[in-house]
């Protein structure tokens, strides 16, 4: 195309377009509203519990503004924390989440990377399976727990009702089957060739899933371990239904149980209670999220 | 000893036959490349060889043992991979002697064979970092790493070169050939790009169909295809197939191409092909080289012709040219300054020395 001819002069611009950085400053504004709309409806129950845990129960109960602190006090934590109550409940939450965590991480890892990994008979229905249990409302499971435990006594003389520790054959129920989907998912990420390499390296199928599967998908065991966690700490209704003793009691219900008497609601103890108890999930989210690295497989293969 | 020898390997999925009974005895030492298009079984049978595909039917056996049923940790081979696949939670180091550890090897000479390879490779100062602080090529040449430090019977090659870019392709390729010049392992190769297949190959496999359609030496599939298909498939740009009739007038041959162009068959191929004169469904094969522009003095077998040319791409060290002939498009290669342009006709050679003649029914060459 020697001859080809080469307009010469501006090029024209028939159409208008916003400049990008417009459209970027609105989408960012859009997000900042939605945000700040968040963030004052998730954070205003909270921050009317600290309000009311610095209030003596004359100060509930007067008609000033429920929003300021007129006179400070720490009684509500001292009188709770002096009492033996309130740190067995902890104790108890405590035991029964670290306890929950452990069985379910074992539990779902091993079943997940059986499922995701290790081709067999039925290893696809089995998944869905595990995702469909799920689905199951908890409060149906109450009846047909409670009739298990009727038989396991009856065959064998171990008593399982009102017993702390019975949570902990319990909420792995709720927490096994969603952490397994989850480390399922996380699997099916990870690229096939790893764990052929592993395999041609000599690595037998636990060493693959240790040495290999369990350090890349330490965000996807983060995930999954946050859930466990959050779902045995603040599960209300089996311990209201299963334990009944106070000493045997986890936090949510010890602090309803034994600070409403009748129709007496102990206020200030209840907000402060129910601040301490939240303090445990959101010291571990802060010390987990340092350890959240997204993206920890890139490198693997070709990005 | 080395050898790796499959016979009758078969490879089914439910009703898909990947591949159809393969023969083939590798030598030791000797590098094979496995080339053909996508789908044609050549990673299958790769995988088969390390392992991780089980066989359908046939005998695999390495240095003389049938390893159908070993697993791939036992059967001292290293891959590597297309898309690398190192390790990314662990330094370059770590993935390098992560098969020495688990084979319990001595600290002292797990560190002596990791410096080794890093030597040959050149990746000595990479040995602390991440994968994902690599580039693409240093990733390839861990992953290589990773295969040498094992120092394996063989070396399995999953289209290693298919994720670089097109001039780190060509410099791994270097690597690669030299990478088995020293450590002189037998190799099994898999791609489908035939250019890195003809370059490093000791012998060529060409697989279609799960089956394979020729081995040989590079120069050999190159000059004496045994099919269409492996004539089409090797070189590029690929052989030109033109229908053709071959007429048998006053004693000698001739190549008709259509009512105007016919040259006479080269007197050492009259013999060869004698009894398939009249035959129906019949090819000319014949590469773009051996199209170029007329000159002076012309050799016994070659002849020329005159066409319009259609389309003109100059490569620099030359220049190909496109034109039709029976409904089917032709290149020739001719030289940059033979002045080419499209729409004018051109005086062309064709050198029928390097003719084949193709039974377009069954694909044979004849």
């Amino acid at each position: 195309m020697a001859n080809a001819a080469i307009a010469t002069g501006a090029p024209s611009r028939p159409v208008k377009y916003r400049s990008m950085s417009h459209n970027r400053r609105w989408a960012m504004r859009w997000s900042y509203f939605f945000l700040i709309l968040f963030v004052v409806f998730f954070l205003t129950p909270p921050l009317y519990m600290l309000i009311t845990s610095l209030k003596s129960s004359s100060e509930i109960s007067a008609a000033t503004n429920p929003w300021w602190v007129y006179k400070p006090t720490l009684s509500n934590y001292e009188e709770l924390l002096g009492q033996n109550q309130y740190l067995i409940f902890f104790r108890n939450s405590a035991l029964v989440s670290v306890c929950v965590v452990i069985i379910t991480m074992v539990i779902s890892v091993t079943a997940a990377f059986a499922l995701a990994r290790m081709k067999f008979w039925g290893s696809a229905t089995l998944a869905t399976g595990v995702f469909l249990t799920y689905l199951v409302p908890d409060t149906l499971l109450f009846i047909p727990l409670f009739k298990m435990f009727a038989f396991v006594r009856d065959t064998t003389g171990i008593e399982l009702m009102n017993h702390w520790w019975t949570l902990i054959i319990i909420y792995p129920t709720l927490t096994v089957p969603f952490c397994t989907w989850i480390m399922i998912g996380y699997f099916a990420s990870i690229p096939k060739e790893l764990d052929e390499a592993a395999l041609i390296d000599g690595a037998s199928w636990m060493q693959t899933l240790t040495k290999i599967f369990i350090p890349v998908a330490i965000p996807g065991i983060i995930a999954a371990t946050i859930f466990a966690f959050t779902v045995s700490w603040a599960q209300f209704l089996y311990p209201l239904a299963f334990t009944t003793s106070t000493d045997q009691l986890v936090l949510p219900v010890g602090i309803v149980t034994t600070l409403i008497k009748g129709d007496v609601f102990n206020w200030g103890q209840i907000m402060t209670g129910a601040l301490l108890g939240a303090a445990p999930p959101l010291i571990i989210y802060a010390f987990l999220m340092d350890y959240y690295i997204a993206g920890l497989t890139a490198g693997a293969t070709k990005g | 000893m080395a050898q790796v020898t499959l016979r009758k390997v078969v490879k089914k999925y439910d009703e898909v036959m990947a591949v159809r009974g393969v023969d083939l005895d590798i030598a030791d030492k000797e590098f094979i490349v496995l080339v053909g298009p996508s789908g044609c079984g050549k990673s299958t049978t790769l995988r088969m060889i390390a392992g991780l595909e089980e066989i359908s039917g046939g005998d695999i056996a390495i240095g003389g043992d049938v390893v159908n049923d070993v697993p791939p940790k036992d059967r001292d081979i290293a891959m590597v991979f297309q898309n690398y696949a190192l390790y990314p939670h662990m330094n370059v180091y770590e993935n390098m002697s992560f098969g020495l550890k688990l084979k319990r090897t001595p600290r002292n000479e797990i560190e002596q064979r990791v410096k080794q390879a890093a030597q040959i490779l050149d990746i000595t100062e990479l040995l602390d970092r991440k994968p994902k602080q690599l580039s693409g090529g240093q990733r390839q040449r861990v992953a290589m790493g990773r295969a040498i430090v094992r120092d394996p019977k063989v070396f399995l090659f999953d289209e290693p070169l298919s994720n670089l870019d097109a001039k780190l392709r060509v410099q791994m390729r270097t690597e690669i050939k030299k990478v088995h010049q020293k450590v002189r392992t037998t190799t099994v190769y898999v791609t489908h790009d035939q250019v890195e297949a003809m370059t490093l190959a000791d012998r060529v496999v060409v697989m279609n169909a799960g089956l394979i359609e020729q081995v040989g030496s590079p120069n050999d599939l190159y000059h004496l295809p045994a099919t269409k298909f492996v004539a089409g498939f090797i070189g590029s740009p690929a052989m030109n197939f033109i229908p053709c009739q071959l007429e048998q007038a006053a004693g000698a041959l001739r190549i008709r191409l259509n009512d105007k162009l016919s040259m006479p068959v080269p007197a050492s191929r009259t013999k060869r092909y004698a009894s398939f004169a009249g035959k129906p469904d019949l090819v000319l094969g014949l590469r773009p080289e051996h199209i170029s522009e007329t000159r002076p003095h012309a050799e016994p077998d070659q002849h020329d012709f005159d066409m319009p040319i259609e389309v003109v791409e100059p490569m620099g060290m030359e220049t190909l040219v496109y034109f039709t002939v029976n409904n089917t498009e032709i290149c020739g290669r001719v030289n940059p300054d033979a002045g080419s342009a499209a729409g004018q006709a051109m005086k062309l050679r064709a050198d029928l020395s390097k003719m084949h003649l193709i039974d377009n029914s069954t694909g044979k060459v004849l």
